[in-house]
């Protein structure tokens, strides 16, 4: 191996921010390569700015690195410029530590979080000079795998893909470098690529496409079944029982050049069981597993410390939902005069005047509230009980500790969803700008919509997605009472990306094809609007002669197979289908970390259960009870021990 | 009490541009632990102020950097604080000298630094056809190039701006082209190293470019803001000085 470094140099000096390229980061390692460790090249499929703030692949790196038998590096998919040059003057895909060729590691391993960065997948491959499909690839060739919450539906990745890990990587990353190592040591002989793929099959947690036989009925899918006896018919996800046991990143990366949310991560919890409906990520990651107060507090003294960061974030799913937040938030702010804070993902019913006080400190610009539905019968449907006044009580403790902006975020496009149900969206803003006007003038509430889009193990899996013509419907319904709205900004994400996003998230082993044609033609970067474009993949599509209605607008059935059935989150299917049927009568569901088990499968599947230190909610709002609770005040759950819920307990009265 | 660190900018590091330097540095003044002045305002910022900007891409052994303090150092963990700077900032970035400045009354580095002397490795050409290039600018009594400023195209004499330029003959051992070391006059505003390649010739393409020094005139000669320690500087990180 050789650096291509004297060759890239020359090209830098002709692109855009050129730092990304240069790695040098605080808290990068330079790894010693040696024929008994198995090389990593961790990549994620968009550019250094949006990839390296990934924390999935800084804890694999650390862990990875850490071991005596492994090594790894990282690269981010290289903007157009660059990608320009390179091809013009034939250097590969790189690593940035040491900047070696991507092609001469051993694993090419990436983080799938976000679907519209397929193609930019098949392109990092293609320019690392290996096949791009599979089944193209020999002993020479990297193995190519991929983590991430994507890989809960890898069918339209299969062809591309040779092992997916589903779910958490801690563990399991250790698992897969030892079958790589033993292949490594014994010389890749001729064949052996195909042993290691069989010996892969079988680690719990890895899926492995190309030992699984698919058939098809027309264009419905009839089943996806193991090849051989020995490959698993349904693969189940990964959990580590304890975040308190995986402290990492321990040297968070530092970058030289800015990026998105250029500071300190924490991750406080993981996993998610308010339930919300439409929300993959809490689906999939559950059970909840907090790290202690001490732990957080350590990490972020320590890696304020270490990276002379003067902001640090505090990372999960809903992080006013961590026991003890106001506690935490406070000793943070107390190691600094300019310490600020940051809670990414906010519940506004577990949002106190505490937090806002404290965090106000720190005189942050924008705050960011979710309440994804206008009405109190669509966050009934979605299973986010937030009443309206615990939104209002949480702006009103915004906009008087000092905040002047107040972001909010809601869906539209979702199941039974009325005009009626968009409208209130607007309505919510207006309610907010008048809350704001009371402590100050020209406060203003930005709008920011997105279409939903259904995704694989959740319980609107079997939803219809909303086509491009209805979202743009409901987007200008909204835009026109936004004009007349003064202080409401509204934003919105293009509904065209949505359904391709939507193709992605439920599509199967077919959709490969279009995914392949839309990167021949030069459809890379497909997250950002500027490369966004329809028709290539419309006339992809059609040359696949595949319809989009199929997969995409189609409302599923009960009895139907769906391509990640051979796949599992935990979650049973028919406690997943029983949550559907509640979300279309508005019934809610509570949270199962204060209240009874409902047996969803994901504990008590894999023997674990949550790890939270507080046995009752944060105090204030109505915490998901829809129950009028004023501020303050506990909500009124009792909590029994944890063990499974017998069947007739859970039958069907999960309300 | 203010302070004024000088440091390269070297190898690698030399990609990163003048804004996301500064966000660089502001994290190795925390870790240092140092008592910065903060501006006042709704996000305050450290009260750092830099010299001439050096454009992406280009190396240097002279930067410099003021740094506003709320209390005095001292001489004891002045001593110290190159040394803990470097280990703190990233390869190819070292502090090489450091020293306590009239905090008030002078002017800024900016406004100070009167030249700056540069070594420009160029392609395009051989040893004559440089020599023939610097002759004809140096013998011409004028010399106009167009530049943008301020989003407004404007035909410049750049010729005073040239204070001297030498040719160092044909490094073939570095691999480095031919090799000019150039003083360049920084006021009222300074010339580029790409504006003078520019202004040699069309065929002449630029390789790499090190800043060498910067200098402040007086009536009795000139000096740099901070010079160079008289011994070595044993936490400068050679491997970056093989880039
Ligand atoms: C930090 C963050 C960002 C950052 C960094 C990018 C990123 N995705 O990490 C920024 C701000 C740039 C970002 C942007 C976006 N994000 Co984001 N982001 C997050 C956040 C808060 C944390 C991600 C993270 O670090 N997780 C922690 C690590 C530990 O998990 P992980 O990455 O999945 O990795 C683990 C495993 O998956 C596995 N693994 C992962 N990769 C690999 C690879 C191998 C080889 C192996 C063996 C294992 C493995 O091992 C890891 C350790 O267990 C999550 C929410 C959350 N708390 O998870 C949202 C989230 C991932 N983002 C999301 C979204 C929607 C986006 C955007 C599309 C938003 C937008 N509309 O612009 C963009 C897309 C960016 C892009 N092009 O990729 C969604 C994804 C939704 C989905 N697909 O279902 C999430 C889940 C938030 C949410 N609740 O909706 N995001
Ligand atoms: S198994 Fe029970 S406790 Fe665990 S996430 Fe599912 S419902 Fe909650």
């Amino acid at each position: 191996m050789s650096t291509v470094w004297p060759r890239l140099e020359p090209l830098l000096a002709r692109v855009e921010r050129p730092a990304r390229y240069i790695g040098c980061e605080d808290g990068a390692q330079t790894p010693q390569h040696a024929p008994h460790k198995a090389a990593w090249l961790l990549i994620y499929p968009d550019t250094y700015e949006v990839g390296l703030p990934n924390q999935g692949l800084q804890i694999l790196y650390e862990i990875l690195n850490e071991r005596d038998d492994a090594l790894a590096e990282r690269a981010y998919a290289p903007w157009t410029d660059l990608e320009v040059e390179l091809r013009a003057h034939r250097v590969p895909l790189f690593s940035l530590e040491n900047h070696l060729p991507a092609g001469d590691f051993d694993v090419l391993g990436f983080n799938l979080a976000a679907e519209l960065t397929y193609t930019n997948l098949l392109n990092c491959v293609d320019l690392a000079g290996v096949p791009v499909r599979a089944e193209g690839r020999g002993e020479a060739h990297p193995l190519v795998i991929a983590g991430g919450h994507c890989t809960y539906n890898p069918e339209p990745l299969a062809d591309f893909v040779d092992a997916f890990v589903i779910g958490d990587g801690e563990e399991v990353v250790s698992e897969i470098n030892e079958v790589v190592v033993d292949w490594k040591r014994s010389g890749r002989t001729e064949g052996s690529r195909e042993q290691v793929l069989r010996r892969l099959a079988s680690v719990p947690g890895v899926y492995v496409p190309s030992m699984y036989r698919v058939t098809y009925d027309g264009p419905r899918l009839v089943a996806i079944e193991p090849r051989y006896r020995d490959v698993p018919a349904r693969v189940e996800k990964r959990t580590i029982a304890s975040l308190e046991d995986w402290p990492y990143p321990r040297q968070q990366l530092v970058p030289l050049t800015e990026v998105v949310h250029d500071r300190l991560n924490v991750e406080v919890f993981r996993g998610c069981t308010r339930g919300c409906r439409f929300c993959q990520a809490g689906m999939i990651t559950r059970p909840v597993r907090e790290r202690s107060a001490e732990q957080v507090r350590t990490m972020v003294a320590a890696g304020l410390r270490r990276s002379g960061y003067d902001e640090v974030a505090l990372t999960s799913l809903s992080t006013a939902d961590f026991s003890g937040i106001e506690a935490v938030v406070g000793s943070i702010m107390d190691l600094g005069d300019n310490i600020s804070v940051a809670l990414p993902s906010l519940r506004v019913d577990a949002f106190t005047v505490g937090i806002a006080a404290q965090l106000q400190k720190a005189r942050r610009a924008g705050l960011t509230f979710a309440p994804e539905a206008g009405t109190w019968r669509m966050r009934q449907v979605i299973n986010k009980l937030i009443r309206e006044e615990d939104l209002y009580a949480a702006v009103d403790g915004a906009f008087s500790s000092g905040w002047r902006r107040v972001k909010l975020y809601f869906l539209t496009g979702l199941p039974t969803e009325t005009d009626e149900d968009t409208l209130g969206i607007t309505e919510l803003a207006r309610n907010c700008v008048a809350i704001g006007q009371r402590h100050q003038k020209g406060t203003s509430v930005t709008v920011s919509v997105g279409g939903f889009v259904p995704k694989p193990f959740t319980p609107f899996q079997w939803f219809g997605q909303n086509t491009v013509s209805e979202l743009e419907r409901k987007i200008n319904l909204l835009r026109s009472d936004a004009r007349r709205s003064r202080g409401v900004q509204l934003r919105w994400h293009d509904p065209k990306a949505t359904l391709i996003e939507g193709l992605m998230a439920r599509g199967d082993r077919r959709v490969g094809a279009v995914i392949e044609e839309v990167w021949r033609s030069g459809g890379t970067f497909q997250e950002w609007t500027e490369h966004f474009r329809l028709d290539r993949w419309v006339d992809a599509l059609a040359n696949a002669g595949l319809s989009a209605d199929w997969y995409v607008h189609r409302h599923r059935t009960e009895d139907e197979a769906l391509p990640w059935d051979h796949l599992s989150a935990g979650l049973h299917k028919d406690f997943l289908w029983q949550d559907w049927r509640d979300a279309l009568e508005a019934v809610g569901l509570a949270d199962c970390r204060w209240t009874p088990c409902y047996d969803c499968g994901a504990c008590t599947g894999y023997g674990i259960e949550h790890v939270v230190a507080s046995a009752v909610p944060p105090a204030g709002g109505s915490q998901g009870t829809g129950q009028d609770l004023s501020s303050g005040h506990v909500v009124p759950v009792s909590l029994i021990s944890r063990r499974p819920a017998s069947a007739a307990e859970v039958g069907a009265g999960n309300a | 009490m203010r302070l004024r660190a000088r440091f390269t900018k070297l190898g690698k590091v030399r990609f990163v541009s003048h804004r996301d330097l500064a966000r660089i540095w502001e994290r190795a003044v925390r870790r240092a632990d140092l008592p910065v002045a903060y501006s006042s305002g709704f996000s305050p910022r450290p009260r750092f102020h830099f010299g001439l900007a050096l454009s992406v891409g280009h190396e240097s052994w002279a930067e410099y950097l003021d740094v506003d303090l709320t209390e005095d150092l001292d001489e004891v963990t002045l001593a110290a604080l190159s040394a803990q700077f470097s280990a703190v900032l990233p390869n190819g970035v070292d502090c090489t000298a450091l020293a306590v400045v009239a905090s008030s009354g002078g002017l800024s580095l900016q406004e100070a630094v009167t030249s700056s002397t540069w070594s420009i490795a160029m392609d395009g050409g051989s040893l004559l056809d440089a020599a023939a290039s610097v002759e004809a600018l140096l013998g011409a009594s004028s010399v106009f190039v167009t530049r943008e400023r301020k989003g407004k195209t404007v035909n410049d004499d750049i010729r005073p701006y040239v204070r001297n330029l030498l040719l160092e003959g044909d490094r073939a051992d570095c691999e480095h082209g031919v090799v000019l070391r150039a003083e360049i006059g920084t006021q009222p505003r300074t010339l580029r190293p790409a504006e003078l390649i520019g202004a040699l010739g069309p065929m002449w393409r630029e390789r790499r470019v090190v800043r060498l020094a910067q200098w402040i005139d007086h009536e009795d000669g000139r000096q740099e803001p901070l010079a160079l320690p008289a011994g070595p500087i044993p936490w400068l990180r050679t491997d970056v000085c093989a880039t």
